[in-house]
């Protein structure tokens, strides 16, 4: 028998007091039905004797404190799974909001998940082709790796992320592949982009979509990417299926964070965040991740809008520090017009060098994606040496460099949003912009696949 | 003795009725067990930091505690294995919970069930004091685990015997001066917040081989001493770690994943059984223990973390051994504490960390050290302890890494800018530093001759001034420089490249021997002195820069390790030869 309180004491959005409780505990879920019969959701954050201190899920607006009545359901904050939920639509607390009848639960799970033992992670090491070069000749992504896309207001990452949702395929496989969508706080159309996306090329019935829009509850974007990670590793290590999850944004998702946590007056940390927001989005991103003797795989992709472009901001810093690298935009080449505009240079994938080489992708594959780095972060050094100083100043061997910058922006990097380029042919692209420099400046690819790949000018 | 809980605040519990309980106890909290720690009391009543997720838990619920600080199980068993925080070993709690780590699980460090072989050293009769060595156990076939008399122990030996026993089992009969018998097994159990004893502490005066060109050569460490790798994401903070982990000179490695990615610790547990030690040719997962809380475990069981791993490293070091602690990343650790400081309501110091962080960080690092270990026979034994750092947006102006600075005495500052040219290991030459540079001089002047120690100077001159060269080329182009100038930048490029530069991907460059990394520097160094002579006699400066040896000196560094000589050998007579036809050419002219 659930007890129902009446004995709400304080509102201050989105935190709650209820008093005179017994038996409640910390990260219960609790409803909160007004007099007019609707319900409300929320989870106790600290319980001291008999006063608990609740967060809402949902808006304060037209609670009545002496009226309304409060229920503890003993259980923590559950979303109910089922290989059904692909092709629908839910919100950000996961109720279907596509018209179409609930979910019959196969199981509920606690969206909170658990952390994964690191014995029993499997190493991602099986390379994803994207058909974008910068992703998979320079900053490669592999099964069960996250890795973020850092863009700025303004910059085309929907763009980007549904191209690879679109493009992303493992090599000689044809698993059972599934999307798991989550939009936090972004607006309709950008939501509505994407969905269209996945309408188009008939991805949407492998694809589930949890939706917290701008205009829907900050307090619940706290929940809508744990759902939707609860979703995607049911179907990953459940259902056997190679999840790809899209987040956007992280960026609202920590500023609900942090209104929870200012309502909550705690001590801030950096820019009024929480001092506990690495370890926040760690139980986040940590999710991702392959298993020892299971098929499926949760491959993570990210998506948080930097304040004012800055990398070292909180979020995309403590993003960094968790992530197995990240794809930058950058706003320059976007202004240049490079479709996408990926900067490579601090761009990285840290699982690269698992997934790359014999077997997997071509054996001149680790050395000659060096070299680019390299000969691209020169190339950009004597381009602004030149900006200063006139070509004239340049060494003979700088103006190549400079050469191949562009060469590279332009061939390499700009490929559109509808180019799907096989790994061959990027890395071909590779070597034919490598032909612009001299041979005796390669020193960081081995001289046989020199011999063998260069091709002649 | 039990209480009951009257608050529950995320990892921080409050109960009462606890007057009987130590400050620091363990205690196992609410029905399902969970484990916890005493951080303060008031009156009977006990502030607790849980180490596991207390989601479920509410006033009322039982508290019990164990009346036994939080300590570690040490004895045989711990090598090549992998344990959380607070010493749960994961493997066993795999088979026992499945893939997730789920709540409460009591599982012990050291398998109770796995016999050892133990071959007794000492005798009936013998009179033994604390750290005298009993016997011995060949833990793994790296490592011969000497079994010790506890520390506070010492008696005459009573019975001893050789044979198959579990960790528990009695192997010896010990008796005190007061007559009382205490029996031995092959485990003792220590506090991980208290520093183990020895019989007295020396100045580091061996370097730590690591393999690494810009460490050994440049910014070497000492074998007992301290270091930090401080650098923004990105940077190759963990692949240094991984490095040092892999290619050290020491006998144990304790390798502590504190609040970092889970992927890595799967990185170093699938990787190490593979790689053979370079020096015995063992796997190096044989003489390695891992610590994993990763950082969607538990944030309390990562305070804990560092501290279970330097206890573990101090136990090795009394049987005699040199061990390395890597710690990545001590940030989490402070992140750790400051959430708990936090939930305590104590007033915060700067940018909301405890204002005890950097008494905390130091007792860490102080934990290493060259030391006489306790026992009759003066054995010596070494911790070297290194810490990677990860200040927020890279900026090492935040508390935890000025804390850190002002202890350590070696600094690797790692670089992004270098990371994004892919010049890795990304630590950058001028502003990182080692104190140990004079104290391991003589250590290099005695197996390598003079020119060692001199070659380092003179490259680090030589980098030192490219910095100031590469001012005034941004200003006024390089056609502005004198052409030893040129040669200058242009040795420093070869010295960044060809020497600097070393790729942890590939085996023939992982590792590089001193000898290898002596050779190759002097070879780059050769080229600048022979240049400098040719540009004297009048010699075409980029005649000499584009000889075709330079090729050859850019790949030496891929040179096979153990045949290296010969082809350095080639390469410095064809580069001579090349630079006296180049200055014959220009004499012509």
């Amino acid at each position: 028998m659930i007890k129902e309180y009446k004995t709400i004491k304080e509102i201050a959005s989105p935190l709650m007091i209820v008093e005179h409780v017994e038996g409640v505990t910390y990260d219960e879920l609790g409803e909160i039905e007004l007099p007019n019969g609707e319900i409300r959701r929320c989870k106790v954050l600290e319980v001291e004797g008999d006063r608990a201190v609740v967060q809402l899920f949902e808006a304060a607006q037209g609670i009545n404190l002496a009226a309304s009545k409060v229920r503890f359901l003993g259980h923590p904050q559950q979303l109910a799974v089922s290989g059904d939920m692909l092709g629908r639509v839910f919100n950000g607390m996961g109720n279907p909001i596509d018209g179409g009848p609930a979910i019959l639960a196969e199981d509920h799970r606690d969206i909170n998940g658990l952390p994964m033992n690191p014995a029993a992670r499997a190493y991602p090491a099986e390379f994803i082709q994207t058909g974008v070069s910068t992703i998979d000749g320079l900053n490669t992504l592999v099964r069960g790796q996250k890795l973020p896309i850092f863009s700025g207001s303004g910059l085309p990452h929907a763009a980007l992320a549904a191209q690879i949702a679109r493009q992303a395929r493992v090599l000689g496989d044809d698993e059972t592949f599934a999307v798991v969508f989550a939009a936090i706080g972004i607006t309709f159309e950008e939501s509505e982009y994407f969905i269209n996306d996945f309408r188009r090329t008939g991805a949407i019935d492998r694809t589930v979509v949890f939706s917290n829009l701008a205009n829907d509850p900050a307090v619940e974007r706290i929940s809508t990417p744990r759902m939707a990670l609860t979703a995607a590793e049911y179907l990953a290590f459940d259902k056997g299926m190679q999840v790809l999850v899209i987040l956007t944004d992280i960026t609202n998702y920590a500023e609900a964070l942090r209104e929870i946590s200012a309502a909550k007056k705690e001590v801030p940390g950096r820019r009024g965040y929480p001092g506990y927001l690495y370890t926040d989005l760690a139980t986040l991103y940590e999710r991702a991740g392959r298993r020892q003797g299971k098929k499926g795989s949760i491959t993570m992709i990210p998506i948080l809008t930097m304040p004012e472009d800055d990398k070292t901001h909180p979020i995309p810093d403590l993003t960094g520090y968790i992530t197995e690298g990240q794809i930058i935009l950058s706003r320059e080449l976007h202004r240049k017009g490079i479709v996408p505009p990926v900067d490579v240079l601090p761009s990285l994938s840290r699982l690269k060098d698992k997934g790359i080489g014999v077997g997997k992708t071509r054996e001149d594959h680790a050395g000659t994606m060096n070299q680019l780095f390299a000969a691209y972060s020169r190339g950009k050094d004597a381009k602004e040496l030149m900006t200063i100083l006139g070509e004239a100043a340049l060494s003979d061997d700088d103006k190549l460099f400079a050469k191949f910058a562009d060469e590279f922006e332009k061939r390499y990097v700009s490929q559109g949003n509808t180019t799907n380029r096989s790994i061959e042919e990027t890395l071909n692209i590779g070597w034919e912009l490598l032909s612009i420099l001299p041979k005796r400046e390669l020193k960081r690819i081995k001289p046989e696949f020199i011999e063998k790949y260069l091709p002649e000018k | 003795m039990s209480g009951k809980i009257t608050k529950v605040s995320g990892p921080l519990v409050v109960a009462e009725g606890l007057a009987d309980a130590n400050v620091s106890d363990v205690v196992r909290v609410g029905a399902s067990r969970l484990i916890g720690e005493i951080l303060n009391m008031t009156g009977d009543q006990a502030s607790i930091q849980v180490y596991e997720e207390t989601s479920g838990l509410g006033p009322g619920a039982e508290v019990v505690t164990t009346g036994m600080p939080m300590s570690v199980e040490l004895g045989p068993g711990m090598l090549d294995n992998i344990y959380d925080g607070i010493q749960r070993p994961l493997p066993e709690m795999r088979a026992l919970t499945g893939d997730s780590i789920t709540r409460g699980t009591d599982v012990p460090a050291l398998n109770r069930d796995k016999k050892w072989d133990f071959v007794a050293v000492a005798k009936p009769g013998d009179k033994l004091s604390a750290g005298d060595v009993v016997g011995t156990v060949q833990e793994t076939s790296a490592i011969l685990h000497k079994i010790m008399v506890p520390p506070g122990l010492s008696g005459e030996i009573k019975s001893v015997q050789s044979g198959s026993f579990t960790v528990t089992d009695t192997v010896a009969v010990l008796v005190d001066n007061k007559g009382k018998e205490h029996e031995l097994s092959l485990m003792q159990r220590w506090p991980v917040r208290i520093a183990r004893p020895y019989a007295r502490k020396y100045v580091p005066s061996r370097p730590m081989n690591s393999g690494q060109r810009i460490i050994d050569t440049l910014f070497p460490l000492a074998k007992g001493g301290t270091a930090a790798v401080p650098g923004p994401f990105g940077s190759g903070k963990t692949v240094v770690q991984h490095q040092l982990a892999k290619w050290s000179d020491v006998d144990i490695v304790i390798y502590i994943g504190c609040g970092e990615r889970g992927n890595e610790m799967t990185d170093v547990l699938m990787e190490f059984p593979e790689l053979k030690d370079p020096r015995n040719g063992e796997p190096l997962m044989k003489r390695t223990v891992l610590i994993a809380n990763t950082s969607d475990m538990p944030v309390a069981a990562r305070e804990a973390s560092i501290y279970t791993g330097i206890t573990i490293a101090e136990y090795f070091r009394d049987m005699g051994y040199d061990v390395a602690v890597l710690a990545d990343s001590t940030s989490r650790w402070a992140e750790a504490l400051r959430e708990m400081s936090g939930r305590l309501e104590e007033m915060p110091g700067e940018e909301g960390y405890p204002a005890y962080l950097a008494s905390r960080l130091s007792q860490f690092y102080e934990r290493a050290g060259v030391v006489e270990c306790l026992g009759s026979d003066e054995r010596r034994g070494s911790v070297t302890a290194i810490g990677a750092v990860s200040p927020p947006g890279g900026d090492i102006s935040e508390p935890v890494s000025q804390a850190t600075m002002r202890i350590v005495k070696v600094f690797w500052a790692l670089d992004s800018s270098l990371a994004y040219a892919r010049h890795f290991p990304a630590i950058n030459w001028l502003t990182s530093y080692s104190l140990y540079v004079d104290t391991l001089a003589p250590w290099y002047t005695e197996q390598f001759g003079e020119s060692y120690m001199k070659n380092r100077e003179r490259a680090m001159h030589i980098l030192q001034e490219e910095a100031e060269l590469q001012e005034i080329v941004r200003l006024v182009g390089q056609d502005a420089l004198s052409a030893e100038d040129r040669l200058t930048m242009e040795t420093a490029k070869m010295i960044r490249e060809d020497f600097l530069q070393q790729n942890a991907f590939v085996d023939e460059d992982a590792y590089s021997s001193y000898l290898k990394q002596f050779r190759l520097l002097d070879m780059v160094l050769k080229y600048d002195v022979l240049c400098r002579e040719a540009l004297g006699k009048g010699a075409d400066m980029n005649a000499l820069f584009a000889i075709d040896s330079r090729e050859k000196i850019g790949r030496a560094k891929m040179a096979d390790p153990n045949a290296f000589g010969d082809a350095y050998d080639a390469i410095e007579k064809q580069m001579k030869a090349e630079i006296e036809e180049v200055t014959a050419g220009g004499e012509d002219a």
